[in-house]
């Protein structure tokens, strides 16, 4: 069974007005179990459109979305995903802890399980030591990670993350990163990750799906296979040739010409805004 | 250090306009009925302190049952208001035109509602005066939600009611304090004022006037001055209530 099933997906905001943007169009997307997909594409090409759908906040014009074999509103209410969204939102009136321990109160776990498990999480993300702050008490970063923490307290089989990392600095960025994917090998966790970093996508990622604008759909999908995804993976020729891959892909150039070398691909931007 | 620099400048202002005052009346010899000297003021609070005690306090319960009654059913009527939306459309032009009209007027004709001896009519007045500010801000509070609490808790798939209780109402607490704030200051001034329309002879604003009848002027601005004072607590006490309910606030005043 997969964990994401987008068949045949149109999304037309405001229709039948002056402002009508069809957002996506005709977007089939299948995300098997425990895969990595990115998302990656110029902004405005619908990625957030696409992930909301799939998370049930928003509802397609046309086509269906299926979560682990049910309908994404059945899924939702179930409870099926855990989501961080590009502003971490957290809820001021609450601490740090307190804002990490909100679904799982939702959830009816007890107090001690609650606790236990979210001082787990925001020892993941590095805030363990405060779990007491509120959260305009924190940097902006901090914020990120605190939601970030927030979203996998659940440990929810499907993660839905829109460019969770993009207010983060490089070196937090790298190691969330790897926490990251060592929770999705661990748990066999299924996830969507909404990027605009190209280098990210492909480090990440068991796939890379590229998207284009106006109408937004999808142009490319790059299977990426690693030969480990740690610091040796992001020396690795294969990382450097995925990137190429990837930015030909994103410019609508086929992936004709040869691959550079790695020592050329290392000094290469990678970043597709 | 930052405290007192915060203390200081107000307090240094205080007393340099005190002093220039206290000049202004001894040396333009200005009559004690247009402006009494401080230092005569001081002297009749200090003779009047029990008399002008306890008027604070017949006036202050007066304000505080108004109070806590004007802003529990503003708080609970804003709550049902957000619950129906025509009924917040409707709700807010209403209240604000409302709030407009002078609220203390009411005061003879409800004085003459109930028997002399009552509070009632005081009490009252100060409530319907204190509703608008609080219900006007709590609904404002209540409405506006951040989208992305909302979609969080969408897809946390909470019920309408945790909703309610986990986001709308924390979230609106710091527009309700704001109504409260205005509503602590108004509160004081309509207990004081629905005084001057007879009724009980016990609260600051009766002995005003009957020491202003009695052209007694410097124990006239011994009741003045309790009546400031009594705003005043009322007013702090709602700051320190304020800083309790929401320990999240870095700033005091936002
Ligand atoms: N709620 C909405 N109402 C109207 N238009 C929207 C709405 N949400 C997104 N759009 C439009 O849909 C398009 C895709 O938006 P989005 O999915 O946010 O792009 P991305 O996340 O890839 O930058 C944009 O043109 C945007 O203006
Ligand atoms: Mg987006």
């Amino acid at each position: 069974m997969s964990a994401v099933v987008v068949d045949k997906v149109t999304k037309t905001f405001n229709r039948g007005r002056t402002d009508e943007v069809t957002a996506l169009s005709e977007v089939d997307l299948t995300v098997a179990d425990g895969e990595l997909v990115s998302l990656i594409g110029p902004s405005g090409c619908g990625k957030s459109t696409l992930l909301r759908l799939i998370a049930d906040l928003i509802q397609p014009s046309t086509g269906t979305v299926t979560v682990a074999g049910q309908s994404a509103g059945q899924a939702r209410k179930e409870q099926a995903y855990g989501i961080a969204f590009q502003q971490a939102g957290l809820f001021e009136w609450r601490t740090v802890l307190r804002n990490v321990e909100l679904p799982l109160e939702l959830r009816g776990l007890s107090k001690r399980e609650r606790k236990a498990r979210a001082e787990e999480m925001l020892t993941l993300v590095g805030l363990e030591d405060f779990a007491g702050h509120y959260p305009a008490q924190l940097s902006g970063g901090m914020q990120q990670r605190v939601a970030i923490a927030r979203a996998l307290a659940v440990q929810p089989p499907l993660l839905l993350m829109d460019e969770p990392f993009g207010a983060l600095d490089e070196m937090t960025r790298e190691r969330l990163q790897s926490e990251l994917l060592g929770i999705c090998t661990q748990t066999g966790t299924s996830t969507v990750f909404v990027t605009h970093s190209i280098s990210e996508a492909v480090f990440l990622s068991n796939r890379v799906v590229v998207m284009s604008a106006r109408p937004g759909r999808i142009t490319a999908s790059i299977t990426v296979d690693l030969p480990s995804r740690d610091d040796a993976g992001r020396q690795s020729p294969a990382f450097f040739e995925k990137i190429t891959e990837v930015r030909q892909a994103l410019r609508g150039t086929p992936a004709a010409a040869p691959p550079p070398r790695a020592s050329e691909g290392a000094a290469a931007g990678t970043d597709a805004r | 250090m930052k405290w007192t620099r915060a203390v200081l400048p107000p307090v240094i202002v205080g007393v340099l306009a005190i002093v220039a005052w206290e000049l202004t009346v001894s040396l333009g010899r200005i009559a004690p009925f247009i402006l009494p000297a401080p230092s005569a003021i001081w002297k009749e609070l200090v003779a009047q302190r029990q008399n002008v005690w306890e008027a604070a306090l017949a006036s202050g319960t007066n304000a505080l049952i108004g109070l806590i009654a004007g802003a529990a059913l503003g708080i609970l009527v804003a709550m049902a208001a957000s619950r129906f939306k025509p009924l917040t459309e409707v709700s807010i032009p209403f209240a604000a035109v409302l709030n407009a009209l002078p609220i203390i007027a009411l005061a003879p004709i409800l004085n003459n509602m109930f028997e002399s001896t009552s509070s009632i009519p005081r009490r009252l007045v100060t409530a319907i005066i204190v509703f608008f500010p609080v219900f006007v801000n709590t609904l404002r509070g209540l409405r506006e939600v951040n989208p992305i609490h909302q979609e969080l808790m969408r897809t946390y798939a909470a019920s309408g009611w945790t909703f309610s209780v986990k986001v709308r109402l924390p979230g609106a607490l710091p527009y309700v304090f704001t109504g409260l704030r205005q509503a602590s200051s108004l509160a004081v001034i309509a207990a004081v004022v629905a005084e001057y329309f007879g009724g009980l002879q016990t609260g600051l604003g009766s002995r005003i006037t009957s020491a202003a009848a009695f052209t007694a002027y410097p124990r006239a601005w011994a009741f003045v001055i309790g009546a400031c004072l009594l705003g005043l607590v009322f007013y702090l006490t709602t700051l320190l209530l304020e800083r309790l309910a929401m320990p999240w606030r870095t700033r005091l005043i936002a």
